[in-house]
């Protein structure tokens, strides 16, 4: 785990900032991904294509956001790199050994939280953790109640560890299921939806935790609807959407590739008509006036600099508030992308 | 992955380190069929059978009448009276044909399913714990279960029997008189042919229960899979499938309790069983081994 290579991409903190870019210099070698998948295609035995012809990479030490649509097969995905289910063609690697073939060597570097949380009610928090840790032959008994232990401590359950899981909120329960992925150190962590089910306060532990794991050196891959979440903690993103990959990168590159990529240009001034007039001489196009507020697109080829623009307007004695661009999100991102709203089932 | 549990061995560090790591999936499996409530309700039943017949003997013999009215109900249940041991035998008499299999129908049927169907299966399977082994662990908590349902119908039936009826030197079917801890013996092994007669609906419930991700759909099937059975057995008309239907040879365990021992049909159960086990045990395992787990 110490031997991973660097983190290739910038700070988690600020993805969709312009100084967040990929730095070239850490790029891992070819073949050194934590998740691969070539050609992989998954026909239900109905005819249903859930999965088409995926190519996905996964760089070893990224925050990789999954995201699409319900339906869009980003589980059938997942499901296939646990070894679950057998790809109807393609292959998928999951720390470089093909699956299924190499759950047994795979596996236990692997924590997942697949679909939610699954528990056995009638077991205490506790007694679950056990018997999943008793499920992995490479796990050691003799340690198996400091492990689970610490895994329990880890979500914030010692407290209710000796309760029936049956009595367990959902938040709870997602907490167990986040636990029994973290009994061993993991070298990849696949997250199904982590925060269903969470309070804020819930959200933000888990973010957090994510973001130390990240540091650790840990892989982890997120599939999540929530486009917030995958902006605030990955470094890199794909889009699924009907089977099919709809894009790949880092979430920078994800931000900057779509068409509103250049965030429209804001001003917030109580002298809206006076900024409009001022902000049209200057070339900017397509003005949205409201009461304190101006929006326009910057004009694509010689565009002001923009302290300039900000020295005309005060120049001419618009009082400005606030000026400067508008930062794109990815949700922006998406919708630009797939031309859709993101919950339309594919 | 059948091809991938052949080929997968596990990374030879790991193999030697912890020797008792291997048994701990079987031990987990089987604390987890016994604190569920349902098995416990399940072996409360059969706990209370042995009771109820003991009672309704000792009702009716109360005021010096005779029970059965001419041979009538269960097996051994006129020697009851005469000694307290006979009722082991009558309560696995009355309770092999339908409870004791049905109760091993539930534990069966649900091993697989019930983890499908609850989503326990895709945490168990991504530990990872092994299909292969954890098929063979469901398996044996079966068994094990098989053994205790059957166990605790004897033991409960020894119970009521000594506090309601005389012990003493018991009188076998062939007319043979042996002292009481001999006749204890013998209760042993019957309660072992019993429980091993179970192992064929054990390794039937087990294929079912890879065969869907509904835990009471396979429970339901395994229950009439063995009702099926047990009518096709009634009819002279089926003779010919009759030495094949796992229930067939059930009630050979009677034979032990002839001196000298009569093994033909004890025999025959046991290969019966034991080829029900090897087929449906095969077939699970096929089943299970590539499936796509989709619950």
């Amino acid at each position: 785990m110490e031997e991973l290579p660097a983190r290739s991409e910038g700070p988690v903190s600020a993805p969709g900032e312009p100084g967040a870019a990929p730095a070239p210099a850490a790029v891992p070698p070819p073949g050194d991904a934590a998740l691969e998948a070539r050609g992989l295609t998954k026909r239900y035995r109905g005819g249903q294509l859930a999965v088409d012809r995926l190519d996905l990479r996964v760089p070893r030490g990224s925050v990789f956001g999954f995201l699409g649509p319900n339906g869009s097969g980003k589980t059938t995905t997942i499901r296939m790199a646990m070894g679950l289910i057998e790809p109807t063609s393609g292959t998928v690697e999951v720390l470089g050994e093909p699956m299924p073939r190499g759950v047994r060597r795979v596996l236990p570097r692997v924590g997942a939280l697949i679909e939610g949380p699954a528990l056995y009610g009638f077991l205490s928090g506790r007694d679950n953790l056990v018997r999943f840790d008793a499920a992995d032959p490479t796990a050691d008994p003799r340690t198996r109640a400091a492990r689970v232990g610490a895994a329990l401590d880890r979500v914030g359950l010692v407290a209710a560890a000796g309760k029936k899981a049956r009595a367990y909120s959902l938040g709870m329960k997602q907490r167990l299921g986040l636990a029994a992925a973290l009994l061993r150190p993991r070298e990849l962590l696949v997250l199904d939806e982590p925060t269903n089910g969470l309070d804020p306060q819930g959200m933000r532990e888990i973010r957090t935790l994510v973001r130390e794991l990240a540091a650790d050196g840990t892989t982890v891959f997120l599939s999540s609807h929530l486009l917030d979440e995958i902006e605030q903690v990955c470094t890199h993103a794909a889009v699924m959407a009907q089977g099919r990959l709809l894009v790949q990168g880092t979430v920078a590159e994800l931000a900057g590739r779509a068409a509103s990529a250049r965030g429209r240009l804001a001003v917030t001034t109580p002298d809206p008509a006076d900024a409009v007039r001022i902000l049209k001489e200057h070339g900017v196009t397509d003005l949205v006036a409201a009461v304190d507020r101006v929006t326009g697109e910057l004009p694509g080829r010689d565009a002001p600099d923009l302290a300039d623009l900000n020295a005309a307007l005060v120049g001419a004695g618009v009082r400005v508030r606030a000026f400067g661009r508008e930062r794109v999100s990815l949700e922006d991102a998406f919708v630009a992308l797939t031309g859709e709203g993101f919950d339309v089932a594919g | 992955m059948s091809r991938a549990e052949r080929q997968a061995a596990p990374a030879p560090a790991a193999r030697e380190a912890y020797p008792l790591r291997r048994l701990s999936l079987f031990r987990s499996e089987i604390g987890t069929v016994f604190r569920r409530w349902r098995t416990l309700a399940l072996l409360g039943v059969l706990a209370a059978v042995p009771v109820l017949v003991g009672i309704a003997v000792k009702v009716e013999t109360g005021d010096g009448g005779t029970v059965g009215h001419g041979g009538e109900g269960p097996a051994f249940l006129s020697q009851v009276t005469n000694n307290g041991l006979f009722l082991v035998f009558t309560s696995l008499a009355a309770t092999l044909p339908f409870f004791l299999p049905m109760a091993v129908g539930v534990v069966a049927g649900d091993s697989l399913a019930g983890e499908a169907a609850s989503g326990t299966l895709r945490y168990l399977l991504v530990a990872p714990v092994g299909r292969t082994r954890l098929l063979l662990a469901k398996l044996t908590s079966t068994l094990v279960f098989c053994l205790a349902a059957t166990m605790v119908v004897a033991v409960s039936a020894l119970a009521v029997g000594a506090l309601l009826f005389p012990l003493g030197d018991i009188t076998l079917l062939s007319g043979t008189t042996v002292s009481f801890g001999e006749g204890l013996l013998r209760a042993l092994a019957v309660a072992g042919a019993v429980a091993l007669s179970l192992a064929g609906i054990a390794a039937l419930g087990l294929f079912v229960s890879t065969l869907t991700n509904s835990g009471i759909a396979a429970m339901a099937t395994t229950v009439g899979l063995l009702i099926t059975a047990q009518i096709v057995d009634q009819f002279p008309q089926l003779e010919a499938v009759q030495p094949y239907l796992f229930p067939h040879y059930w009630l050979s365990f009677a034979d032990v309790l002839r001196q000298p021992v009569y093994w033909d049909q004890l025999l025959d159960n046991f290969r019966l069983q034991a080829l029900y086990a090897a087929v449906f045990g095969s077939a699970a395992w096929a089943r299970f081994t590539t499936k796509d787990v989709t619950a």
